[in-house]
């Protein structure tokens, strides 16, 4: 069991590989999902608000948070969804995944090929996830998390 | 780094237009973030992307309608998000309905067949043992790997249809061989034979492995003689929206499992084995229902849309009662067109059933409330009703949800699950 402790502020900054850069550095307050999520039917993609009944973050909003996922699952639509988010301006402000999910990465893919601006996706492990849950962090197109 | 051919990169430079330079990049992009060496041909598609979840997806869909894109593969279209066979009512309001229509029209303007159905595979498009295909929809992919043995990754919206447009895949996951082997082994012989035998039996295994498995790919014993091609769906359905399940075999019944070994790549030796007991199943029994109490509000069946085979058992169980609550049974146009041909529609409606085609009530607002108790047969509806309609879900097999709506109020059969 890891145990959530904080971040040595000295741990930070912290670089990570970047799955997709985003159109700048964003700053929001990390939201550390504690299950993993399917974007569709889990998250309202008119408001980023956690709308599966059963996932443990129920009525949490992603909408400018620094979404940590610990995993994807479910519905092939997840996709759709993250780029209504982006269009309707209810995006996260970044993505930490500690893998890539084609699924959930297309819908930002297709927003930059639409020229809309999207937030970066970082590649961040399980543990550091856990421990950057509710800090505010700035994350960098380039791959930095920084305080 | 993602390789891509002379005649790829031409592609993605334009020389096809525009709209297919766009499919092209993004099938690369996808490429390179999976980490796959190239690209490799498709055969066919079935496509995700047309259901309206707001306007971003009828926009992408023209930008490429305008940039001239065709798709270069056959193309099956999953559900929308209108009803155009006209059996039920969409209650979409008129922006969201106009946008949902012109997304429907962009992709039939890009050469996909208008099947609008998520059971794709008994629409007649069931491609062979070891093909590759790009095709989207959980429930879809699923069954494609596991029960046809043809091979796919699960493509959201957007891929696939841009792979269909390239007629090209990223090269990685389940379309190689080495990842396609089971890497566990579940042992179900220690069911009971009743229970295997029975219907609501397959989303509630299909539940269970999909919470055990993840996206892991497994091997289940003990269901020979059990399985029929609407059950295998069921599981598979259930395993998909449970975990994030593309590819499971059942030893004896699905095409790459003869038996456990050959499944597992030539010997499970050393593989976790699991021995399935009936208090497992009931825990994922009871966490297919949201509600309790025995009130029940509206039916819903068809999630992965029904077989005609489905609708005659329907028919069997209703033997001509009317229903006293909403009952929506959810299916295609492949479907209706069997069942009006024979009557046997107009005589389902007659007695209260109100089909839905081309779409399902999880998708779209069909249902007349927003509130209450939905009974279901489908492990994927009982997933995904209480946070797309608001409804709390009730699972219970098809005889049950039958009961209950000529009742009216929840009439369910536990024994099995005790």
């Amino acid at each position: 069991m890891v145990m959530s402790a904080p971040v040595d502020s000295a741990a930070l900054p912290f670089a990570c590989e970047v799955l997709l850069a985003g159109a700048g550095p964003a700053t929001g307050e990390v939201l550390a999902l504690r299950r993993p999520i399917s974007f569709w039917g889990g998250v309202d993609p008119k408001t980023g608000a956690i709308i599966d009944a059963r996932h443990p973050d129920r009525g949490a909003v992603i909408a400018g948070r620094v979404l940590a996922l610990p995993g994807t699952i479910g519905s092939s639509s997840a996709s759709a969804v993250l780029l209504e988010l982006v269009h309707a301006g209810r995006a996260p402000a970044a993505l930490l995944m500690t893998e890539p999910d084609a699924i959930l990465l297309l819908g930002l893919v297709v927003a930059r090929e639409m020229g809309w601006p999207i937030p970066s996706a970082l590649r961040v492990p399980a543990e550091m996830q856990v421990r950057l849950a509710s800090m505010t962090v700035t994350v960098s197109p380039d791959g930095t998390i920084s305080g | 780094m993602t390789h891509l051919t002379p005649d790829e990169q031409a592609l993605a430079a334009g020389d096809r237009g525009e709209g297919a330079a766009m499919a092209m990049r993004i099938v690369a992009e996808a490429a390179r973030l999976m980490g796959a060496p190239g690209l490799i041909p498709v055969a066919s598609a079935h496509i995700d992307g047309a259901l309206y979840h707001g306007d971003s997806g009828t926009l992408f869909a023209e930008t490429l309608v305008g940039g001239g894109a065709k798709v270069a593969v056959p193309a099956t279209l999953n559900v929308g998000a209108l009803d155009l066979v006209g059996c039920s009512r969409v209650r979409l309001p008129p922006h969201e309905r106009g946008m949902a229509r012109r997304m429907m029209a962009a992709y039939e303007a890009m050469g996909c067949a208008p099947t609008w159905t998520c059971a794709p595979y008994q629409a007649g498009h069931r491609p062979a043992v070891g093909t590759d295909v790009a095709w989207g929809e959980s429930n879809a992919v699923v069954f494609c790997n596991s029960v046809l043995g043809a091979r796919t990754n699960r493509y959201g919206d957007f891929l696939d249809i841009a792979c269909a447009i390239v007629a090209r895949a990223p090269d990685y996951g389940l379309h190689r061989p080495e990842n396609r082997r089971a890497r566990f082994v579940v042992d179900a012989s220690g069911l009971t034979p009743e229970l295997r035998a029975s219907d609501a039996f397959w989303p509630v295994i299909g539940t269970w492995y999909g919470l055990q498995a993840g996206t892991a790919v497994g091997v289940i014993d003990g269901l020979q003689g059990f399985a029929t091609e609407d059950r295998l769906k069921a599981f598979g359905a259930a395993s998909a929206s449970a975990g994030g399940v593309g590819l499971f075999h059942i030893a004896g019944v699905t095409p790459e499992a003869p038996d456990v070994a050959t499944a597992a790549g030539g010997s499970a030796a050393g593989l976790e084995t699991i021995r399935l007991t009936g208090p497992m199943l009931r825990d994922a029994y009871d966490r297919l229902s949201t509600a309790d109490g025995d009130t029940v509000d509206a039916i819903a069946i068809g999630s992965p849309h029904l077989s005609l085979d489905e609708v005659r058992e329907l028919q069997r169980l209703l033997a001509g009662r009317a229903v006293r609550l909403p009952f929506y049974a959810c299916t295609g146009r492949h479907v209706i067109r069997a069942i009006d041909a024979d009557g046997s529609r107009a005589a389902l409606e007659t007695q209260g059933i109100t089909f839905v085609a081309d779409t399902c009530v999880v998708v779209t607002p069909i249902l007349e409330r927003a509130t209450g108790v939905l009974m279901t047969n489908s492990g994927k509806f009982a997933h995904y009703a209480p946070g797309n309609t608001g409804l709390a879900a009730r699972y219970g097999a098809l005889a049950d949800c039958v009961e209950s709506a000529v009742a009216g109020r929840l009439v369910r059969e536990d024994s099995l699950w005790s």
